[in-house]
């Protein structure tokens, strides 16, 4: 059986790739992905994940650095030798083509003899539930059924490595999480080592074993969706990845793990050190995210006035307006009634614990 | 690629704005092709005699059943010249920045920029006996005597290409145009060739844009009067030389007719065969 194939191992060696204009498309990337993993490659448009993607795939050709699927350097090979299979964000099926000939297209160029090519295309279709529409052409197929299709397709030439290029931004929300939860499901099975490129941080959160994040063509952060939504090591992950209230103050006094910072906001607050000791007396960005806040009733904490209350199902968003001006969102979970605050209401907000606030050094 | 955006249905439009340009395709086309018609189905050239002698005449004489053969083989070999030499062009211009594909439609629509008089005489100096290319054939020492060009069928096939090639390069530019280049890459990633990405999936998406430039170029290198003549010279007679002849030199004006009756049905017939092609291949519609 073809499910049982186990992935390769995918390195990404140090690759840095300029544009013949001279300007840094990914710059000194390292990712060590083991075999059968699923890896989201996080970022927002122009960050350079999908030119990561086709240096992958060989469509581009790096200036720097490696890629190596298991044991072998392919950097010399061309994308038709790499077997490296991709979903398109657009599926790119061949519209002149059955589905069938479609899934089959793969292993016609590899040779296999028209009866075996039927077969396993049928046995594919099977796989990603569409058994019925091998004669049919891809526009007789709706978004959710074309992706399928795509999938049958860039499994059929049984890859080591399966690309997914913005794989859900074209189905609507419902179908993206069918879609999302039927791709995990063909993963598994199949044992590949993927690899899913997204804007979307829920997909990627949802879906991937690791993420990596990448922001202007370098790496931010690498490590499994915990550490990167929990422990960011950057200011852009914690920003970009979740919502975070973003209070700036200054270090206090700081040690490799802790540092006791006074915000502008007006209280006192232990914090973490994100990325590294902080200097004493330096600005930094503490970020805290609005469900790690929480309101307290002492003189701890700093304080705010309510400004209005979203009540957002199961959740309920308060924006409060602190003493230096700044805008501050807390969550609360709605558990059995939740008091309602009035606009105008002074109010006491801290971090829940402070491993939950991270510091960053400010940037200029 | 997909679906016709849900526009109105053009039935829907009031046909009432279309009637000017029908009036005059009814009184400048219409009605003299249908006088044309008429005209054939006379005997003899005073016009008293009805029959169908002068298409029995056509249809029986080895030497005009000739030159209808040799009309449509010209026309046949410009448009594969032009389909082989245009087609790369084409597919050249999908792959390059904006500043060559500039470069490339100006050359393509250079040739429409002269007229086809001063293109043709352009051909008669490069072609000719003491032309470019034997002039430096011969300072070269490839040859001793000039090779005969001018006048000849290769002479008339190649000037007749150069000629029409904007005919065959503007559609098949459209069509490669329309091909999402993610396909080219799918098909890449999934182990094809060039080739097999050429063959499988370029050519049968481009073939709206192969029959659009191959019907386009055939009638217009048949019907090629003036380019066919100056080349070609007296020795070589096409179809429109030949009806030039039988009306204007001869005044056998049913005659003519008939020729022009039977070279428009012989056109019709060649165009509905590349049509069919074109609905045959499932790509016509996919596109």
């Amino acid at each position: 059986m073809a499910e049982a194939q186990g992935g390769r191992s995918l390195v990404v060696d140090a690759v840095t790739h300029r544009y013949p204009s001279g300007a840094l498309a990914v710059e000194n990337i390292n990712l060590d992905i083991k075999g059968g993993e699923i890896i989201a490659l996080l970022g927002p448009s122009g960050c350079g994940k999908t030119t990561l993607l086709r240096i992958i795939a060989g469509f581009i050709a790096q200036t720097q650095g490696r890629i190596i699927i298991g044991d072998d350097i392919v950097d010399a090979l061309p994308p038709n030798k790499r077997a490296v299979g991709i979903v398109f964000q657009n599926y790119a099926l061949f519209p002149h083509l059955s589905i069938s000939e479609n899934v089959a297209y793969g292993l016609a160029a590899r040779g296999v003899d028209k009866a075996a090519r039927q077969r396993e295309a049928q046995r594919l279709l099977e796989l990603v539930q569409l058994p019925t529409m091998a004669e049919r052409l891809p526009r007789q197929l709706s978004g959710g059924q074309q992706q399928r299709v795509a999938l049958a397709r860039a499994l059929a030439i049984k890859p080591s490595i399966l690309l997914l290029d913005e794989p859900f931004a074209a189905l609507d929300k419902n179908l993206r999480l069918d879609m999302q939860i039927e791709v995990k499901r063909l993963q598994r099975v199949s044992g590949i080592t993927t690899l899913i490129v997204t804007h979307d941080q829920e997909e990627a959160l949802s879906m991937a074993d690791r993420v990596a994040v990448l922001s202007h063509g370098k790496l931010e952060q690498f490590g499994s969706p915990s550490d990167v939504y929990d422990r960011p090591q950057t200011l852009f992950v914690n920003t970009f990845v979740g919502s975070t209230n973003r209070m700036p103050g200054i270090v206090v006094s700081a040690d490799r793990t802790a540092a006791k910072v006074r915000l502008d906001a007006g209280a006192e607050i232990i914090a973490r050190p994100a990325a590294g000791t902080l200097t004493e007396g330096g600005r930094v960005t503490v970020c805290i995210r609005p469900e790690h806040l929480q309101f307290v009733g002492d003189e701890t904490g700093f304080a705010g006035v309510v400004g209005m209350s979203l009540p957002l199902g199961a959740t309920v968003v308060h924006e409060v307006t602190t003493a230096d001006g700044s805008g501050v969102k807390i969550s609360e979970a709605r558990i059995g009634e939740t008091r309602a605050l009035e606009s105008g209401a002074a109010v006491r907000l801290a971090p829940l614990a402070p491993s939950l606030a991270n510091a960053f050094p400010a940037t200029l | 690629m997909g679906a016709a955006p849900a526009s109105r249905d053009v039935t829907s439009y009031g046909m009432g704005l279309a009637a000017p340009l029908a009036l005059f395709f009814l009184l400048f086309f219409v009605a003299p092709l249908l006088q044309l018609f008429w005209l054939s189905l006379h005997n003899d050239t005073a016009g008293l005699h009805w029959g169908l002698g002068q298409y029995l005449h056509f249809l029986t004489d080895p030497f005009s059943l000739g030159v209808l053969g040799s009309t449509l083989l010209l026309g046949a070999e410009v448009t594969a010249v032009c389909l082989v030499l245009g087609f790369p062009i084409a597919w050249l211009y999908q792959r390059v920045g904006p500043k060559l594909q500039t470069v490339i439609i100006l050359i393509v629509l250079l040739p429409l920029l002269t007229s086809v008089v001063v293109r043709t005489f352009a051909w008669i100096v490069i072609l000719g006996r003491q032309g470019i290319i034997n002039a430096t054939l011969q300072s070269l020492g490839v040859i001793d005597t000039p090779l005969k060009l001018l006048y000849t069928q290769f002479g008339v096939v190649i000037a007749l290409a150069q000629v029409q090639m904007p005919l065959m390069t503007l559609p098949l530019i459209t069509a490669l145009g329309r091909i999402d280049p993610n396909l080219d890459d799918a098909s890449c990633s999934l182990g094809a060739g060039s080739w097999r990405t050429f063959f499988r999936i370029v050519l049968p998406l481009s073939l709206p844009g192969v029959i659009a430039g191959c019907t386009l170029t055939y009638a217009a290198a048949i019907t090629a009067f003036i380019t066919q003549s100056l080349v070609g010279g007296g020795q070589m007679l096409f179809m429109p030389m030949y009806l030039y002849q039988q009306a204007s030199t001869l005044q056998n004006w049913p005659f003519a007719a008939a020729i022009s009756i039977i070279f428009l049905l012989a056109v019709l017939a060649v165009v509905s065969v590349f049509t069919t092609l074109g609905r045959l291949s499932r790509g016509y519609g996919g596109a």
